[in-house]
């Protein structure tokens, strides 16, 4: 459900900048009027409790998302040629908006994010459990370094956002199927 | 880290997008004003406490480090400044031991100290996302407990200390291997900011489950919760 994941991703990002910023690893630290939680503990508490809504919801898009064939249907084939087209048509504002067709960037881009949102999760775990999950700990170079890559996923998860909404800002029309879930009347039936 | 027992909020709410989780001013404890955020976060962090036990491997270790690794100068933390830490007399200290515990005897520092020492050099990571390494070397708890004819079987162990800070640990953990009563950080007694004359160390649990200058340790069924977790951090904290 896309809004259970808005909720979700909104509550992760806000409270995972509190968290940030009781240890940044960067020069910055992000104001307190964008993170969520007022304080480390509450910060964390959100987090946590979030956490499981975006799991079972990315888990349950997946699951679904391949026994459909919606991934092999919608967001497949994607290649480097058709993105670079459509790139440049986008560019040159050549870019047609079809209802209920993705584009091969939108492609790229939905599992860029499909991506980045495992990427997340598994050093988000690798964050949390050093210890009792020292194989992804590992895997991601030893708890620094899961934390620099925690923090890459979620950049990379809000550049992805900034795009996403700005699309839907230049064409609004999409926004009842997104909350609906459904088609719009006038859009040609799928296939 | 700065003290938060000026918060009256225990857990602080997050505005989800203007959603209308927002309770103005509410007190959790206050049973006529049910704060359904701190509820629902408490009974989440619950959950989690619940996931991370599941986790939890007695033999699973903590990784060990070389001395070259050790970070020097030492780091202190607490939530009072290291000249407000507790001066306690070495020589009239004592552990007092609570609970479900056979031997009820108090142990002074000589009698610990003849006891068999192990040593580990580790990394501490703090809830705030920095880690130190250090060693420490002192008492297995697990071998304590046991030479003190505790309940093993009991869910928690629970300790207080002389700076008015308690926490209390999971059974599973506290008889994990590398659970130590320590008394040495970086091979000489523990000084006053870091914990002296005895501080916990669990290398499987995070930087605010490792009380310091402890007085007391009680074996107990009833959840006795802790210091920073009545504030709303996570109570298993495990790593």
């Amino acid at each position: 459900m896309h809004w259970l994941n808005v909720i979700a991703i909104v509550t992760l990002i806000g409270s995972g900048w509190e968290i940030y910023n009781a240890y940044p690893i960067l020069p910055f630290s992000f104001p307190q009027w964008a993170v969520i939680g007022e304080w480390l503990g509450g910060a964390i508490a959100w987090h946590f409790a979030a956490i499981w809504l975006l799991m079972l919801n990315g888990l349950a898009y997946l699951v679904w998302g391949t026994a459909s064939g919606h991934f092999r249907r919608k967001l497949l084939p994607v290649t480097p040629r058709a993105v670079i087209h459509d790139l440049l048509a986008a560019f040159s504002l050549r870019l047609r908006h079809e209802e209920g067709v993705y584009n091969a960037v939108q492609r790229l881009l939905y599992w860029g994010v499909i991506g980045l949102g495992i990427l997340a999760v598994l050093s988000g775990l690798a964050v949390w459990k050093p210890v009792q999950l020292w194989y992804l700990s590992d895997l991601f170079g030893g708890f620094a370094v899961s934390r620099i890559v925690h923090f890459a996923a979620m950049s990379g998860i809000c550049a992805f956002l900034l795009i996403h909404v700005l699309l839907v800002a230049l064409v609004p029309r999409v926004l009842p199927a997104m909350i609906f879930g459904g088609r719009l009347k006038d859009a040609p039936p799928a296939e | 880290m700065t003290s938060s027992l000026d918060r009256r909020a225990i857990l602080g709410r997050g505005l989800i997008l203007g959603a209308a989780t927002m309770l103005s001013g509410c007190n959790y404890d206050h049973l006529n004003h049910p704060d359904l955020a701190d509820r629902f976060l408490t009974g989440m962090s619950r959950w989690n406490d619940r996931v991370q036990a599941n986790l939890f491997s007695q033999t699973r270790l903590a990784p060990t480090y070389p001395a070259s690794a050790i970070t020097r100068p030492p780091r202190f933390n607490a939530f009072y400044d290291i000249d407000q830490a507790p001066q306690v007399d070495p020589a009239t200290w004592r552990l007092e031991l609570t609970g479900r515990i056979g031997d009820k005897r108090p142990w002074t520092l000589g009698q610990l100290r003849a006891l068999p020492q192990e040593s580990q050099i580790t990394r501490f990571i703090c809830v705030e996302g920095w880690r130190v390494i250090g060693e420490w070397g002192g008492v297995p708890l697990g071998q304590f407990l046991r030479r003190i004819n505790a309940d093993i079987k009991a869910r928690y162990v629970s300790f207080q200390c002389a700076d008015g800070y308690y926490e209390s640990i999971d059974m599973p953990s506290a008889l994990h291997p590398q659970t130590i009563l320590a008394l040495d950080f970086l091979g000489a007694p523990l000084t006053a900011p870091f914990g002296a004359p005895m501080r916990l160390r669990i290398p499987t649990k995070l930087g605010y489950k490792n009380p310091k200058s402890i007085v007391a340790m009680g074996v107990t069924n009833v959840f006795p919760s802790g210091y920073w977790v009545r504030q709303g951090y996570n109570w298993f904290g495990g790593s």
